[in-house]
């Protein structure tokens, strides 16, 4: 695959670039340049992407994700009956993910806690993958030799 | 390393930007390059049909923007969320006439969408993205 000449990139502002007030179509949030609104939010997107990736560093809290996904609600006893792994090691883990917002806990009777899958961070952590996977390297590499054959 | 919200590249292309046009905006071109063969209706609100044959997947492009042959624009769907979900990004294209040819300039913007549902887990601090481009989706669609 050739290299793309990628000079350093201009930011033009919307104005310069012919863009007119009302126009059909350019209803992008104070036009497309200006980045997401507020600083916290991409702060906490990172964060939970980070947990996301972080948990799934782990075999053992892959399997424990792997096994409430596939079962549903389950206490540590319960995985601990099908992993290979002690119960403490289980509840040590529950914690961890827990804390990071991928699981939570569902009291029950006489103290038996259920944990249920979060998936909503796993939606950020599958943005965060969709902007590495969206490679416009490889398409305007494709796009140029295209205009070149 | 932030989460990116927003993607740039910029190419130098050795072809009239009348040409580098038709690369982008013609089903033979998106077809072409792009795809492995795609429809187009170009107008703002029509649809593009992209599909990659060997990956088995196919895209929707709403257009947004065209102005030939100066800047070309759609929204589609995020890798790993349903087909009619409404939440989907940006991608603008911009040509400008350069020594060599034309500078082509791509802008995608919006994966830091957040999914509804964290306005709750995380107390609404990540609700800004999600909020602004539901209510984008509902101007594109009202304006379509």
């Amino acid at each position: 695959m050739q290299p793309i000449s990628m000079p350093l990139p201009d930011v033009p502002s919307g104005p310069e670039r012919g863009q007119q007030p009302g126009e059909a179509g350019t209803g992008w949030p104070g036009g497309p340049h200006d980045g997401p609104p507020g600083l916290r939010s991409a702060q906490d997107t990172e964060r939970i992407a980070a947990a996301v990736f972080t948990a799934l560093a782990d075999p053992t809290r892959r399997d424990i994700l792997t096994e409430l996904a596939r079962r549903g609600p389950a206490t540590a006893t319960d995985l601990a009956m099908v992993l290979p792994i002690s119960r403490q090691a289980i509840a040590k883990h529950l914690g961890l993910l827990s804390e990071a917002g991928l699981v939570r806990p569902q009291p029950g009777e006489r103290r038996r806690v259920r944990f249920v899958l979060q998936s909503a961070p796993m939606g950020v952590a599958q943005s965060f993958l969709a902007a590495l996977a969206r490679d416009w390297d490889r398409h305007l590499a494709d796009l140029r030799r295209y205009l070149d054959r | 390393m932030p989460v990116p919200d927003r993607i740039e590249r910029t190419v130098e292309l050795a072809h009239p930007p009348e040409r580098v046009w038709q690369a982008l905006t013609t089903a033979e071109g998106l077809g072409g390059w792009f795809g492995s063969s795609a429809e187009i209706d170009l107008r703002p609100g029509g649809t593009a049909v992209v599909e990659w044959k060997d990956e088995n997947f196919t895209a929707h492009l709403q257009i947004q923007v065209v102005e030939p042959p100066r800047r070309f624009a759609w929204t589609w769907g995020i890798m790993g969320l349903p087909d009619d979900d409404p939440r989907r990004t940006y991608v603008e294209f911009t040509l400008e006439p350069a020594a060599a040819g034309t500078r082509l300039t791509v802008v995608e913007t919006g994966f830091a969408q957040l999914p509804d549902e964290l306005e709750s887990s995380y107390r609404g601090n990540a609700s800004g993205w999600a909020k602004e481009l539901g209510e984008l989706a509902a101007y594109l669609d009202a304006a379509a």
